[in-house]
């Protein structure tokens, strides 16, 4: 079976313009949705504040458990339903160490309107402001790491010009994530920073088995310009480069549609960024490649 | 001409049987983390300011009695918090060189001035002393803690310091965690105090508290509506005892109603301080404080010997107990706030478990049909050497005794996802190398050797961000940036070593004009 013809001859650097406007015009719409919406919207690990999940034997009404929540002066919490209508996820802006036993205090307020035997705390979550502003430097720290060792690493095995081609490809898959998550709402989390970490790792991998290629085929490229070696370059690789992650986004579908909601913001992290991250190998890495090329010899 | 396979496969074989023998039975072997057998998580910084600020007013106190001992009068004996000093005013400026020279044993604390007025002396704690208090405030408040939870009886819990200040606990499998959190959490500093009876309790909450007293209050729940009452108390500031002579404590049940309550023991100096306080104040009352609230306050009858106290208060045999286990294992030397607190009950923990399965059957069984039906024999090869994959990477976390953790299930589906590349990058070469008109045989070599150096590189940028994830990430992050990092050398070692020798075995034993691939 094959997924496409041996012999491709696409001429994906032809598409460079048509290439560059789509992504330039995803990172413009992610940012301008992030600054619309005042910044990245921090989860509790990062700014501060408390989570409590609960169970419901049958789906409550969340205006019930607003009214109950207001009884102890958490009326301005966020409310929402986590995966099923039974579950809900109730957000406390406050992290106050005081609030110790936030969890049977909520349930204990629901206990008018509720059986509260039919409430299960299932998860209670506290990051004090201090700990949030730590993780969120970390958080930062640790891409900045990821990326400068994988910088040294890609200088050392290829040359200087394809680190930076790699990077400002890998750059452009997070950007592009981020403001995905921005459209689409979500929260950034530790997880989501790990998710983050691994989309930088893979979408380097697609990027890798490029620049091998069009290493390999330079040693012996003839009369070719750069340009054609890396078409031919693309193109030799590109079955692998589908089916790879062709595979990997099988695996992270299943993990968005089966791994549950806990989970879900992060597949959702992986499903974009390996979407994207296949894309940019093939069309921003290489064509940063070109435009180092091209700048050198002038 | 494969002679090499005569290493080969005895050391995958061991490899396998190895990881096998590590992982099995995966119950036992492979320990959960807290997001997935449940438990909780707490991060707690210990307030060591207050234990400074203890430390000076107990040591105002010794001060006072050694240069009252030197027949010195001394006005007062002033405590400056904020600037870690100590301001000792005498009554005559006469004594003022006899002072200074009782000070000089408190070697850590240094004369930064006088008062002008020439009556008092200004005194300053030596840097050195306040770090070393401070140290002590976490190194014992952790011991303390530590003693709790093994009263308490969770199974495996940690408990270890974090930085300077910061205490970790995690208590696995927790069955009520807001109870752990209160045994743990409660400074439980115990402290007897007379009442002020000269003064009035009226006057006092109307703002006019003398100076050597305070109010303080207890606290009155009603189990049935959930109400809190607080009832106002003057007592004399400075305590008789405190819970630092206390030798034991347990709950009792009182005859007469069955109520529960806790039975105290005081070492021979509380004892017979105890003594000694009741007998002066007979007809008196005594307040038991327990971090600031009053448990009760009762009229004392008469002269008490022996050491004996009973703290009594509507407990239910629950709070009983676990006042019991913190009297028992002693006070924080300095109160303990929470920063960070992720619990997770024991049902959700299972749910995402199973979750995790089912994402890993359907995510494995999509990609093991997929590949076989598009590399068809070879395909099979490359199914082997991803379960294969598998089996090594749960060897290796029962080895590495790493936990398993939510994220860390996500790392093995994405390793699944990636055992299959090293697969691809070697196949598509193959077919590329066919292509080109070579033989099976030298395809297979040709494939495998020029997909070798692109395997490894493609791979190491992923492991060099597992590796920054591992440092920085805390509980369930580590867990899944360990669990990627395993899977990648497990899926190159699969899909190089293991898959090469797959090939080569097939071979070994007929010639192939054809590939199925």
């Amino acid at each position: 079976m094959k997924l496409i013809n041996s012999e491709t001859h696409f001429d994906f650097m032809g598409k460079i313009k048509i290439a560059m406007t789509v992504s330039g015009l995803m990172i413009l719409i992610g940012l301008a949705s992030i600054l619309l919406s005042g910044g990245l919207k921090y989860g509790i690990d990062f700014s501060g504040g408390t989570l409590v999940q609960l169970q419901f034997k049958t789906p409550p009404d969340i205006n019930v458990i607003r009214d109950g929540l207001r009884t102890i002066g958490l009326g301005e919490s966020t409310i929402q339903e986590f995966g099923t209508e039974r579950d809900i996820l109730i957000r406390v802006p406050s992290s106050e160490e005081k609030l110790k036993a936030i969890g049977s205090q909520v349930r204990d307020s629901l206990g008018e309107h509720f059986n509260k035997a039919d409430i299960t705390i299932e998860r209670v979550e506290m990051v004090g402001p201090k700990v949030g502003s730590d993780l969120r430097e970390k958080a930062l720290l640790s891409i900045l790491y990821a990326i400068i060792g994988i910088v040294i690493y890609i200088s050392w095995r290829f040359e200087l010009q394809y680190a930076i081609a790699a990077i400002i490809a890998l750059i452009h898959d997070v950007l592009v994530t981020m403001g995905a998550f921005s459209i689409f709402d979500k929260e950034f989390t530790l997880v989501i920073v790990a998710a983050f970490l691994t989309i930088i790792g893979y979408s380097l991998n697609d990027t890798i088995v490029i620049f091998d290629r069009i290493r390999e085929n330079l040693r012996r490229k003839g009369k070719s310009t750069l340009t054609q070696v890396i078409n031919a370059s693309i193109n030799q690789t590109l079955s692998r480069t589908l089916l790879t992650s062709g595979t990997t986004l099988l695996v992270v579908m299943a993990l968005f549609l089966f791994g549950g909601e806990i989970i879900h913001d992060f597949s959702f992290a992986l499903l974009i960024g390996i979407f994207v991250g296949t894309y940019s190998s093939i069309f921003i890495a290489s064509v940063f490649l070109v435009f180092w090329a091209s700048r050198a010899r002038a | 001409m494969y002679r090499d396979l005569k290493w080969k496969i005895p050391l995958i074989l061991a490899v396998v049987l190895g990881a096998v023998w590590l992982a099995y039975p995966l119950k036992e072997k492979i320990a959960l983390g807290l997001d997935l057998q449940g438990g909780m998580h707490l991060v707690l910084e210990v307030k060591v300011e207050k234990a400074v600020e203890a430390s000076l007013d107990r040591l105002a106190d010794d001060i006072k009695r050694d240069i009252a001992e030197e027949d010195l009068e001394v006005d007062r004996i002033k405590v400056i918090l904020e600037d870690r000093q100590v301001n000792v005013r005498m009554v005559d400026k006469v004594d003022l060189p006899s002072a200074k020279k009782v000070l000089e044993k408190y070697a850590f604390f240094r004369l930064v001035r006088e008062d002008s007025d020439g009556l008092g002396l200004v005194y300053q704690m030596s840097a050195d002393q306040i770090k070393q208090i401070e140290q002590n405030a976490v190194s014992q408040g952790l011991e303390t803690i530590r003693n709790r939870v093994d009263q308490f009886g969770v199974s495996e819990p940690t408990i270890q310091s974090q930085g300077e200040t910061r205490i970790l606990v995690q208590l696995p499998g927790v069955k009520d965690p807001e109870r752990a959190i209160n045994l743990i959490g409660k400074t439980a500093r115990l402290e007897f105090k007379l009442l002020d009876e000269e003064n009035s309790l009226q006057q006092a909450i109307s703002g006019n508290v003398p100076e050597e007293s305070e109010i303080l209050y207890q606290r009155i729940e009603n189990k049935e509506t959930g109400e809190v009452t607080k009832d106002p108390f003057l007592l004399k500031k400075r305590a008789v005892l405190t819970g630092e002579t206390l030798t034991g404590a347990e709950i009792r049940f009182d005859s007469d109603f069955n109520e529960p309550y806790v039975a105290l023991n005081f070492n021979s100096v509380g004892a017979m301080i105890f003594q000694q306080v009741t007998r002066e104040n007979i007809k008196k009352r005594l307040a038991i404080v327990l971090d600031g609230n009053v448990y009760s306050a009762p009229v004392i009858q008469d002269e008490i010997a022996g050491g004996r106290a009973q703290i009594t208060g509507r407990f239910t045999s629950e709070e009983a107990r676990d006042l019991a286990i913190i009297l028992r294992a002693g006070a924080l030397p300095a109160p303990v706030v929470i920063l960070e607190n992720r619990t997770v009950g024991p049902s959700l923990g299972q749910d995402s478990i199973e979750k995790g399965i089912t994402s890993i059957i359907y995510g494995g069984l999509l990609v093991l049909v997929f590949i076989v039906l598009y590399y068809k024999l070879s395909g099979i090869i490359a199914v082997v050497a991803l379960f294969l994959n598998i089996v090594l990477l749960a060897g290796a976390l029962a080895y590495f005794g790493a936990a398993l953790t939510l994220p860390g299930i996500a790392g093995i589906i994405l390793t699944v996802g990636m055992a299959i590349d090293a697969n691809v990058l070697v196949f598509e070469r193959i077919r590329e190398e066919l292509r080109n008109g070579k033989t099976v045989r030298a395809a297979i070599d040709a494939g495998f050797s020029k997909a070798f150096h692109t395997i490894v590189d493609a791979n190491i940028t992923t492991f060099i961000a597992a590796v920054v994830l591992f440092q920085f990430g805390t509980g369930p992050i580590k867990g899944f940036a360990i669990t990627l990092c395993i899977g990648i050398a497990a899926s190159m070692f699969t899909a190089v070593f293991v898959s090469r020798a797959i090939f080569d075995g097939t071979m070994s034993h007929r010639k192939l004009d054809k590939l199925s691939i």
